[in-house]
């Protein structure tokens, strides 16, 4: 492992002749559960080049967390393939790092420990590691709270948390499922901003799972668009706005065209998916829940 | 900060009071009888003469120790069979049903089965504490490491942890406060019955203590030794505060 963000660069060159850092083909997943079986994802493919920033964005229960969670090697039972630099990969990969949907710090460690247990796992000095932590958390604007522990923090401010230690682990591919639900518009917007830095100069290859348009536009390369129930691939949008981007890029009119086409194809699947739900409701009758 | 500490002791201390207060009046009133419960002041008069005579320093100590070295074993035996347990679902389907069973069954009645085994010796009573209190720890524990939320074991696989490192760095201290609730119980279980059999075996610290003086019909002296029973409970609980602390600050 090496000090510095920037150190990190001549490590990531591609290994292999794949053009493909990160590749998904027909990943389809049922689940059982009492009222019959659910396909969740549906063939679902995608390639994310080497460097490339791929958003998946889709209506809520479209399935994005559990091809997240495919994706990251932790689930099983699916069909399809998931590989990284060409190589099929069965169970979580080396270089996978990911940031997950719900609050996922550890409460019985500090900030600054949460954010240093990669190192801490990769055998790293302690004296080192606290630095490398402290770059982090200074990173998602957190300086000042590397004592507290997440019980003390607010809920946005323990997903930052879990985004630094993340990021601390270095990864050469980088999935994030809706790493900003948690956060207003203004933080969001500036740990965008943050976030596309260190991707930009890490090259890392990146997978972001959100239901915010505005964020997939302002970050991505690609946007991949996912039907609702079963989770299918509707299109992948290319976004050609200039790099380096900043959230500034939010008020130009270009950033507009890309939005409202986005929001066009996803208000059809929103609106079923809403239609869906009532149905289920008034079916289910007066149980409430 | 040290209002948030002097509020409660105070509290505490005044309603302790207040019912020994009660008590005192309650009595000497004729409300209570004065020959089954003796007056508190009787009993605080008899404490230097309780310590003085009948060496209660040290049978403090040989109960404490018992309660100990049972408290020790639960904490390694305990955890490890919760531990086991958790791991091995075939087992826990098996057992946890009847070590649940076990929780309420009334062990210290199989002391004479201790005492063919251990003898008539601290080892008895030891080992009938630490029996009495195995159930609480084991099924604590197993709640314990199964609680712990999904996310952050799958924080732990995506950050490629052995299986060792996933236990000890997340399953382990994710469970711990559910852990300590086990032990604490655990530990007033064992407490318990051992001052019950000490009693019931007429052999070693308090508990036989409380037996000759109520077999002398001295009641301000029964009440002193129970006192000092409530003592040890209280270390107990203080201790095992404390190392909880030290292990997860985070509460
Ligand atoms: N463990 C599970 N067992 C049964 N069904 C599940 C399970 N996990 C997810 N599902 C179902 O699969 C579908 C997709 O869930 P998923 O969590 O992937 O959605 P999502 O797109 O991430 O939604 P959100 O945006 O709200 O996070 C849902 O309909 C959900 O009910
Ligand atoms: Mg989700």
């Amino acid at each position: 492992m090496i000090a510095n963000a920037a150190g990190k660069l001549p490590t990531v060159a591609p290994q292999t002749s794949e053009s493909r850092a990160l590749r998904a083909e027909g990943i389809t997943k049922h689940y059982t559960t009492s009222e019959g079986t659910i396909t969740a994802v549906d063939s679902v493919s995608l390639d994310v080049a080497p460097g490339e920033f791929l958003a998946v964005i889709g209506p809520s229960g479209c399935g994005k967390s559990t091809l997240f969670n495919i994706i990251g090697g932790l689930v099983d039972g699916y069909e399809g393939r998931v590989s990284v630099a060409g190589e099929t990969v069965a169970g979580p990969h080396a270089s996978i790092g990911m940031v997950f949907q719900e609050e996922s710090t550890f409460p019985w460690r500090t900030v600054v420990e949460n954010v240093a247990f990669p190192l801490e796992i990769a055998r790293v000095s302690r004296a080192e590691r606290l630095e490398r932590a402290r770059h982090f958390i200074s990173l998602v604007g957190l300086e000042g709270f590397e004592r507290r522990y997440p019980a003390e923090l607010s809920g946005g401010m323990r997903q930052r948390v879990a985004i630094a230690r993340t990021l601390a682990f270095e990864p050469k591919i980088l999935l994030m499922d809706e790493p900003f639900a948690a956060l207003d518009e203004q933080t969001r917007l500036l740990l965008g901003d943050k976030v596309l830095q260190i991707q930009q100069q890490l090259k890392q290859t990146t997978l972001l799972i959100t239901h915010n348009i505005t964020e997939a536009v302002q970050l991505a390369d690609r946007i991949l668009v996912m039907t609702y129930r079963p989770g299918r691939v509707k299109r992948f949008v290319k976004i050609d706005l200039p790099r380096p981007r900043s959230s500034e890029i939010v008020s130009s009119e270009a950033f507009g065209r890309y939005v409202a086409k986005i929001w066009s194809d996803l208000r059809e699947e929103a609106s079923r998916g809403m239609q869906d739900e009532e149905t289920c409701k008034r079916q289910s009758g007066g149980d409430g829940a | 900060m040290t209002r948030d500490r002097v509020l409660p002791a105070a509290l505490g201390l005044g309603t302790f009071t207040a019912f020994i207060l009660a008590a005192e009046a309650l009595i000497r009133l004729g409300f209570v009888n004065r020959f089954i419960v003796p007056l508190p002041s009787q009993v605080a008069g008899a404490f230097a003469r309780v310590v003085a005579e009948e060496h209660v320093v040290a049978r403090f100590f040989m109960t404490a120790g018992e309660a100990l070295v049972a408290g020790l074993l639960l904490t390694a035996v305990g955890i490890s069979l919760g531990a086991l347990l958790y791991r091995v679902a075939l087992l826990r389907a098996a057992c946890e049903t009847w070590i649940a069973a076990m929780a309420s069954a009334p062990i210290v009645l199989m002391y004479p089965l201790f005492l063919v085994i251990f003898g008539r010796s601290a080892w008895t009573i030891i080992m009938i504490g630490f029996m009495a209190g195995l159930p609480p720890v084991i099924l604590k524990t197993i709640e314990g490491f199964a609680g712990t939320r999904q996310v952050l074991v799958n924080v732990g696989r995506s950050f490629n942890l052995t299986r060792g490192q996933q236990f000890v760095k997340i399953l382990f201290p994710a469970a711990l406060p559910t852990i300590f609730v086990g032990l604490r119980l655990g530990l007033i279980f064992a407490l318990i019955n051992i001052v019950g059999v000490e009693f019931l075996i007429n052999f070693g610290g308090l508990g036989q203590l409380i037996n000759d003086l109520a077999e002398r019909y001295d009641l301000p002296g029964t009440y002193v030794a129970i006192c000092f029973v409530i003592l040890v409970s209280v270390v107990f609980f203080e201790v095992t505060g404390r190392i909880e602390r030290w292990l997860r600050p985070a509460e």
